[in-house]
């Protein structure tokens, strides 16, 4: 068991400095406590609640909009969260360079915002699915794509609406400019339809903005960051490129 | 005055809801039933004079109630 809490807690990034996150947390959200647990105990950061009534945030360096059933999903997946008071703050942040992640539904709600292009639709397969997925990182010159293609990752999903959908010209455009971050794919990195958990569009599970700032996955870092819960730690290099993007 | 809106997904996008159904029915024997989509219809009771009550259904469903990277809708007075 040590050999396991060891491994796990031996992060390769080592932040210079204070740096300053805040969690947005929505009626809904249930992955909040994940992301304060993995940030406090393999980075040393305190994340700074946010609450989504709130119309102005602190003095941030980054936001994390994490995983849940924001607002019950009602309407769809997002996007009443999407237009609830704080988000003009985090628009207004991505607006002037902010970084943001956004996990699960926090990809839901950057799509329902237009912070990030494209729809999470309803699973192909019509099932919620909740398993371990193998990604590959795309081709780009984010601090994302280029901490991931060290390795496929290994990560939990946990969604029943996470087809990421874009237009052809969306699509050829999210290609073109780099910004498709992750893909699901084999074990051995191979991009598959067998591979493909819920029909996304180009096998698509995470994008990041032209800038490289906002990044939105249907995948759980937060739920992978000890050997204790289940078998990867590869969340923590999905955080430390978190950290990097705005250090 | 009051406005029924639907919102419908776009023909080019899978419904797996509606391939359910249509699937489940297709067994049943309707198997002339080839395509079954589902929309979602909401009723708006809008307290604005008639001249500028379209006018606000019709930004209520295109700014809110429908997606257009994966939704089409319809604006009708009841």
């Amino acid at each position: 068991m040590n050999s396991l809490s060891v491994a796990s807690s031996t992060p390769k990034f080592s932040p210079s400095g204070k740096l300053r996150i805040g969690l947005v947390q929505f009626p809904g959200s249930n992955c909040d406590q994940d992301c304060f647990d993995a940030m406090a105990r393999h980075f040393a950061i305190k994340v700074a609640p946010v609450w989504h009534t709130d119309t102005a945030l602190p003095p941030l360096d980054a936001v994390i909009l994490p995983g849940g059933f924001s607002y019950g999903d009602y309407l769809r997946s997002g996007a009443l969260a999407a237009h609830s008071p704080i988000m003009a703050a985090v628009k207004a942040f991505v607006g002037k360079g902010g970084a943001v992640i956004g996990i699960c539904n926090g990809f839901q709600i950057l799509t329902e915002s237009h912070l990030l292009p494209g729809a999470l639709l309803r699973n192909a397969s019509r099932r919620f699915i909740c398993e371990f997925v193998h990604l590959a990182a795309g081709a780009g010159e984010s601090v994302y794509q280029k901490t991931l293609a060290a390795k496929v990752s290994q990560l939990p999903i946990a969604h029943g609406e996470g087809r990421f959908f874009i237009d052809g010209e969306g699509l050829k455009r999210l290609q073109g400019q780099g910004q498709v971050a992750l893909r699901y794919a084999t074990h051995t990195g191979q991009i598959s339809p067998q591979a493909n958990p819920n029909g996304a569009i180009d096998h698509i599970a995470g994008i990041v903005s032209a800038n490289g700032r906002v990044f939105g996955l249907m995948p759980h870092p937060e739920r992978a960051t000890d050997l204790l819960l289940g078998g990867s730690v590869d969340g923590l290099a999905v955080f430390e490129a978190f950290l990097s993007s705005f250090t | 005055m009051t406005y029924e809106i639907i919102v419908q997904l776009k023909a080019e996008v899978l419904d797996p809801e509606g391939r359910a159904i249509q699937e489940t029915l297709a067994r049943l024997g309707f198997s002339a039933l080839k395509a079954v989509s589902v929309a979602k219809r909401y009723t708006l009771d809008l307290d604005e004079p008639a001249a500028a009550a379209e006018g606000l259904a019709t930004r209520i469903a295109s700014e809110y109630l429908a997606n257009p990277v994966s939704e089409t809708f319809q604006v009708r007075k009841l």
